[in-house]
């Protein structure tokens, strides 16, 4: 095992925030993601912003995919951004929401600082792709 | 936001977390810089107790770590936790599930959970592990424990690694128990019957307790009992004069808990510490040290070796087109491995 060059591997925190128990989509991510060779960090169900705050700091992961069905969005995802930036966590911390949102919210998430809203019926590779093409220079 | 290795040193002396995990990151990766980092960390270390927990996976170590670390923050003791879980062998890849067993430590900064990938190793740690707990250390961290992956019979790392290791062990596993002798049963400080309020609990602890007996006496719990071939009397002179109260040996304690209760946890941070105190009074915590810098020396050495072996493979060509000469009937591996070192022989041959 010789190695002179970086071994880098893209970290993910895959995120239930709020109060439904849907966790097939974040499952079904958290496989992919996985199968495409990055690192997965899975939060568990029911999570309060601040905890996924703490979890995405500790871990420095790259991105961060919160999975939201509970049409909740609007009060989790600021707080989510809120306590990455109380950390210096925001700039450089890749913020995906994936769930059902209607699309007049999609743009005031992305004004927040949300890259990318991904609803149903959006393929793996795409958000693989995604995250590959999008996840930040460090 | 990319901090220089200053800043995140400086970071991490000045307790900032953002700064631990950057450097983290840093050192897992190989990043440019991480060398810099972890020498630089080097003066700051020693302070905290490194806990090994390893046993076989559904064990029950998350949970018991969760466990662990809510009762040292009860204390008001600071808790840093490296847990490893397996990357995938085809992608790279991996799910490290470790953490959504931290209930109890939610919104709390002041314990320090980072999850890692083995990232291909097979011993139970990743590569960077050792590295991480000195960041950890440094960062002033009371305690710092690491789980390991789920361990089988050979996942040993740990030994390494920690100051005082647990094994987890849940109750049935009679026959894994006759496994466990070879490898793992040798590696314990503290032995841990998890989920003790299922059947068959006590039988395990049983078994256990007369595997430990059995050693009595036979096993010398000194600096090399872990079998990394260090003899127990190196360097300890102080030892001389008072061979007649040579240490006590270490018996293995064989313990019960309920990680999901947290029935038993108490007793269990008690048996560690009183390990860590043992280690302390009878010196061998600096014989443990010492080794395992000894090993760290050797690792490194090895690594900025091969980095150099790289570089002269390179300077020949690069591997594929030797390996391609030797299918093709030219030469052999040998004879090519002779060919690349030459230059490094005669360096040392000069020097002798």
């Amino acid at each position: 095992m010789s190695q002179s060059q970086e071994e880098r591997s893209i970290r993910c925190l895959v995120a239930k925030v709020g109060l439904d128990g849907h966790d097939r989509g974040a499952h079904v991510i958290a496989r992919a993601f996985r199968d495409a060779g990055f690192e997965v960090i899975y939060s568990g169900l029911h999570k309060a912003p601040d905890e996924i705050v703490q979890a995405a700091v500790q871990e420095d992961v790259d991105v961060i995919g919160i999975s939201i069905l509970s049409g909740a969005h609007n009060t989790l995802v600021p707080k989510v951004v809120d306590g990455l930036k109380e950390y210096d966590a925001f700039e450089d911390t890749l913020i995906l929401v994936g769930g059902v949102v209607p699309d007049e919210d999609k743009a005031h998430l992305k004004e927040l600082g949300v890259a990318e809203v991904f609803g149903p019926g959006t393929s793996m590779e795409e958000t693989v792709e995604f995250v590959r093409e999008n996840a930040p220079e460090r | 936001m990319t901090l220089s290795t200053e800043e995140l040193l400086e970071g991490i002396l000045d307790g900032r977390h953002r700064a631990l995990a950057r450097a983290i990151t840093k050192i897992e990766n190989r990043q440019d810089g991480y060398r810099e980092i972890v020498s630089g960390l080097y003066e700051h270390t020693g302070s905290a107790d490194v806990i090994g927990i390893t046993g076989s996976p559904g064990a029950g170590k998350s949970t018991l770590v969760d466990k662990m670390a809510k009762t040292y923050r009860d204390q008001g003791l600071t808790v840093g936790i490296v847990a490893i879980d397996p990357s995938s062998p085809y992608t790279g890849g991996a799910v490290l599930g470790d953490r959504i067993r931290m209930a109890s430590n939610v919104g709390d900064m002041d314990v320090f959970f980072r999850s890692m990938s083995a990232r291909g190793s097979l011993g139970g740690l990743s590569t960077a592990t050792a590295d991480a707990v000195k960041a950890l250390d440094a960062f002033g961290k009371d305690k710092v424990i690491i789980e390991t992956v789920g361990a089988g019979q050979n996942e040993i790392d740990i030994v390494q690694a920690a100051d005082t290791v647990a094994v987890l062990v849940p109750p049935e596993s009679g026959d894994n128990v006759q496994m466990l002798k070879a490898g793992i049963l040798e590696i314990a400080d503290v032995f841990a019957v998890n989920k003790a309020d299922m059947d068959g609990a006590d039988r395990t602890v049983q078994e256990l307790e007369e595997m430990v007996h059995m050693d009595d006496g036979h096993v010398s719990v000194t600096a090399g009992h872990h079998g990394m071939g260090v003899e127990a009397d190196v360097d300890m002179p102080e030892k001389d004069d008072a061979a007649a109260d040579a240490p006590e040996p270490w018996e293995t304690p064989v313990l019960e808990t309920v990680a999901t209760t947290g029935e038993g946890v108490d007793a269990f941070l008690d048996t560690l510490q009183a390990h860590a105190d043992w280690l302390a009074e009878t010196g061998q915590i600096d014989a443990k040290r010492r080794q395992r810098t000894a090993e760290e020396i050797r690792t490194l050495l090895r690594e900025d070796a091969g980095a150099l072996v790289e570089r002269e493979l390179a300077a020949h060509g690069g591997v594929d087109a030797l390996a391609e000469r030797v299918l093709d009937g030219e030469t052999d591996p040998y004879s090519i491995a002779d060919e690349v070192l030459e230059p490094f022989v005669a360096c040392v041959d000069a020097e002798d």
